[in-house]
């Protein structure tokens, strides 16, 4: 209690205006701004890996299997700061038991829950299936039980099976593009739906989220495809990487284009809560707005891959050396990276920084300590590399360590 | 100077003809007293009729604020955070006063220095200013509650005689019901680490007194009682004044009903 | 049924049934009963202690400071207003005695000037009024009509008083303009003072040929300001136009 009274006196210190006195305390921060970032990343690599199998896109078929794992491991630690950040973690479970079903957040749960298992598992399990099965056989030890029990027993490798594999992939993945938009567009949701807030109460919400996730999730997937094919080794396939920043570019234009007529709308309309929001705009959120979102995390990359990729013509704009391109392209999606935190900073912690009473902005005091502090919610963002070393360790995605049927199977 | 010379202020001791054997008559069997006061009244979840018990379905309170008897002294925030145990620092609570200025220029500033109960600092300047006035705020028991339907647990209700209230024992704390709030009342309380709220103190109301508030009140500048009821005095003060209610844009249905409500409150 | 199918469906099955069973032992039993709530947690607010009591609680023992307060100027005040929460002393009276403010800083928090305080309620100047005196030497607090009846406006309409004091009309007493009762002391909203009713009046001194000193400036009574009453421009306790 002492800490807490001691940081929010502070905080009184330095706000500017009047703010309701129950808002000094800033109740949502880093860690609700970790968690639309980490399932802005799974739906993301989810939709680039629907576009191999429903979209039919060859050349990104290498990143295919790598993107589904990184979907999963992003997924598996997007509850981990909700958890944290619950005043009452132990009661978490109250969700699912007794959900207000006219509550966002709780249908969320569902939405999550049929996601994972439903859609996200299932797609991994039906194409992984045959994989587990022959890996099994020459295996030995942990390695194989891990992959026997996998397969829960369904051991059928016949051409029928393998057919139906296929088929119930591509159902799975059909459902799985408009489940991966409902998962991140209920993020959205949650934070456009709350009508108190005029930063966050907007029918774009859900989309801008959607788009900018889809950039986060291709951004990220290229960024992990480069970074393994270096540590393994292996060149990196550049029709598929140049495919990957081409999608990337498509969906930067969008999410910009989308982004841009939120901001002109707003100012065009001038309703009441324009002048505080401008004023938190040009001081409070200044450099994660303008400097971070805007210039370095969407325009640049905009810019830079606008001019390199194969998007308008088929050698880029610019044409330069692979090695240039594909440095130019991590920094890309580095930059993006940074660009779409600063996204979720910006419409989370931007939208407590002005009082409801539109007449005073207030300040966020990260810590750095504790389950609300900067290291944890740092070790939340390293954890799901971590999950997807251990996950690429049991099902390896490299399109070499795919595994042939048998001829005398089929 | 001795005080027994004044009538009406109590001297140090009981002099010897007062009426002592009814004081200590009352000493004693006060607690009886008010447990059958109380104990007619006690209601039950369950809904069980018990003789004069508290039916909570006979019953919708709203509350009146005259913005014009307010006099900003604050003792309705302090009798509060007595009556419900709300930590005293000035980062929570139940109810609060607001100072609003409107100066010549065009400029207003709103202050609520430790929400009014410590009173306000002397106003910058006499002249030069247009009006002001004192705000008296509070959990408006909407409804139409937009916390209540945020909730994703159901820890936060309507009870059917209107009044919104927190369950610290099932709520997650997760300050969705804080984010979805308009007008600021709600705050997580440090050591529940749950939501909480003004209750309208239905733990007085539901035995037949008044919220704390309304009855330290000095000026009458609150009002409580039923909506739908004539003879409430809630009635008469939505009959003779005209009636505001904050942010009416959010439809919220709030259910405190300001009168003379500058426009200049959000 | 493919193979997949039927161990994915034993699988989820298991899955669900696991779900529904823990349901049953985790779901809160009052919960629904009223609504999708506990409605045992109304009975735990309900359940809470009571601080304050009340003026009839007050009144059980001490009836002859009601009797007197019930019918004096702070009969809208609460004893617990002053004197904090009763409960405790209803409990335990010798043990725990309810303050009593004497001190002169208490009654300012009410009494004390503030132009933000409504106009007719009646405040004083910490500092100047009877300086270092405690309140009560002079006012009994359950029946705090002063010793004498103000002569003054200004001990109600403090923020009015204070704007004409460096004003122009400095030295025009209230009354000029306002007929005031009596009564007006006693029962302030039912018995209003007069307010001017037309231009004529602000022309006893300000016309041109009106009877008052030089030194006051004069305008043309059919010209000047149209057909508007003279105070729509000219706040009357600052009446110059900046």
């Amino acid at each position: 209690m002492e800490p807490l009274a001691r940081q929010l006196q502070t905080v009184l210190q330095q706000v500017s205006g009047y703010i309701y006195p129950n808002e000094v305390e800033l109740q949502w921060g880093l860690l609700i701004v970790v968690y639309p970032y980490v399932t802005g990343l799974v739906a993301g690599a989810f939709i680039l890996a629907s576009l191999e199998r429903v979209f039919n896109v060859k050349e990104v078929q290498p990143t295919y299997r790598l993107s589904l794992l990184t979907a999963l491991a992003f997924l598996m630690v997007a509850p981990l700061p909700l958890l944290a950040h619950l005043g009452h973690p132990e009661r978490a479970f109250e969700i699912f038991l007794t959900p207000n079903l006219h509550s966002a957040m709780a249908m969320f749960g569902f939405v999550y829950a049929w996601y994972l298992m439903v859609v996200l598992l299932l797609e991994i399990w039906f194409d992984y299936r045959k994989d587990l099965i022959i890996w099994s056989r020459n295996e030995k030890g942990l390695r194989r039980l891990i992959h026997r029990v996998l397969t829960l027993g369904a051991m059928d490798l016949s051409a029928r099976a393998l057919r139906f594999d296929q088929g119930a992939g591509r159902l799975i993945t059909l459902i799985g593009i408009p489940s991966a938009f409902l998962l991140h567009g209920y993020v959205g949701f949650i934070f456009g739906s709350v009508k108190a807030n005029p930063w966050w109460s907007s029918v774009l919400i859900p989309i801008v989220f959607l788009f900018s996730a889809i950039v986060s999730g291709i951004a990220l997937v290229l960024l992990l495809y480069m970074l393994t094919s270096w540590l393994r080794w292996k060149s990196v396939d550049m029709i598929c990487l140049d495919k990957l920043a081409s999608f990337l570019l498509y969906a930067l234009i969008v999410d910009f284009s989308l982004e841009m007529l939120d901001f002109i709308h707003r100012l065009y309309e001038a309703e009441e809560s324009v002048k505080i929001l401008s004023l938190m705009i040009s001081s409070r959120l200044f450099l994660s707005l303008v400097i971070l979102q805007v210039l370095v995390g969407t325009l640049l990359p905009l810019l830079a891959l606008g001019a390199l990729c194969p998007a308008f013509r088929s050698k880029g704009l610019v044409q330069v050396p692979d090695e240039l391109r594909r440095l130019i392209y991590f920094g890309a999606g580095t930059l993006i990276q940074i660009g779409i935190f600063s996204t979720r900073w910006n419409v989370v912690i931007g939208g407590q920084l002005f009082s409801k009473s539109l007449r005073g902005l207030t300040v966020y005091k990260m810590e750095l300590l504790g389950l609300e502090g900067l290291f944890t919610s740092g070790g939340l963002l390293l954890l799901p590399f971590l999950i997807l070393y251990v996950l690429i360790v049991v099902l390896p995605p490299w399109p070499d360590a795919e595994a042939r049927v048998p001829a005398a199977e089929s | 100077m001795t005080n027994q010379a004044r009538p009406g202020i109590p001297a140090q001791s009981p002099p010897a003809d007062s009426p002592l054997d009814r004081r200590a008559f009352l000493k004693k069997g006060w607690p009886a007293t008010l447990l059958l006061l109380v104990a007619k009244v006690v209601p039950s979840a369950s809904g069980e009729t018990k003789g004069a018990e508290y039916q909570a379905s006979e019953h919708y309170y709203g509350m009146g604020i005259d913005v014009g008897k307010c006099i900003g002294c604050g003792r309705c925030a302090d009798a509060c955070k007595t009556e419900n145990d709300v930590p005293r620092q000035p980062f929570y609570f139940f109810t609060w006063i607001e100072r609003y200025v409107i100066k010549t220029d065009g400029e207003t500033v709103v202050e609520s220095p430790n929400g009014g109960i410590e009173g306000f600092p002397p106003t910058v300047t006499e002249t030069g200013f247009l009006r002001t006035f004192f705000v008296p705020k509070l959990c408006n028991h909407c409804a139409s509650p937009p916390c209540v339907q945020v909730c994703p647990v159901g820890a936060t209700f309507t009870t059917p005689d209107g009044v919104v209230l927190v369950d610290k024992d099932y709520c997650i704390g997760c300050r969705y019901c804080i984010q979805a709030c308009p007008y600021g009342a709600r705050f997580l309380h440090p050591q529940t680490h749950t939501a909480a709220k003004c209750t309208f103190c239905y733990h007085r109301v539901t035995k037949g007194l008044l919220p704390a508030c309304v009855g330290v009140c000095p000026t009458g500048a609150r009002i409580f009682g039923e909506v739908h009821l004539r003879t409430s005095p809630l009635a008469r003060f939505r009959r003779f004044n005209e009636i505001q209610v904050l942010k009416p844009h959010l439809n919220t249905e709030p259910k405190v009903y300001y009168a003379n409500l500058d426009g200049e409150v959000k | 049924m493919p193979q997949q199918i039927s161990r994915l469906l034993i699988l989820f099955t298991l899955l669900i049934l696991g779900l529904v069973v823990a349901r049953h032992y985790l779901v809160p039993k009052t919960f629904g009963r009223l609504g999708h709530y506990r409605a045992a947690a109304v009975d735990a607010i309900v359940a809470r202690n009571v601080k304050y009591v009340g003026r009839e609680a007050c009144a059980s023992c001490h009836d002859d400071i009601v009797k007197i307060h019930s019918l004096a100027r702070h009969q809208t005040v609460a004893c617990e207003a002053c004197h904090g929460p009763g409960a405790a002393h209803m409990e335990a009276p010798t043990e725990h005695k309810p303050p009593a403010p004497r001190k002169r800083g208490s009654c300012p928090l009410c009494h004390g000037y503030d132009p933000s305080r409504p106009t007719g309620f009646p405040q004083i100047d910490p500092v100047a009024h009877n300086p270092v005196k405690p309140c009560i030497t002079c006012h009994n607090p359950h029946a705090p009509e002063p010793p004498q009846v103000p002569g003054e406006c200004s001990a109600c309409h403090g923020q009015i008083a204070r704007t004409k004091a460096v004003s122009h009309h400095a030295l025009l007493p209230c009354t000029r303009c306002h007929e005031t009762s009596q009564q007006h002391k006693v029962t302030p909203r039912l018995s209003r003072p007069t307010k001017p009713r037309d231009r004529a009046f602000c022309g006893e001194c300000h016309a041109k040929d009106a009877r008052s000193p030089k030194e006051i400036p004069r305008i043309d009574m059919a010209s000047h300001g149209e057909r508007y009453a003279c105070w729509q421009c000219h706040y009357p306790h600052d009446p110059e136009l900046r």
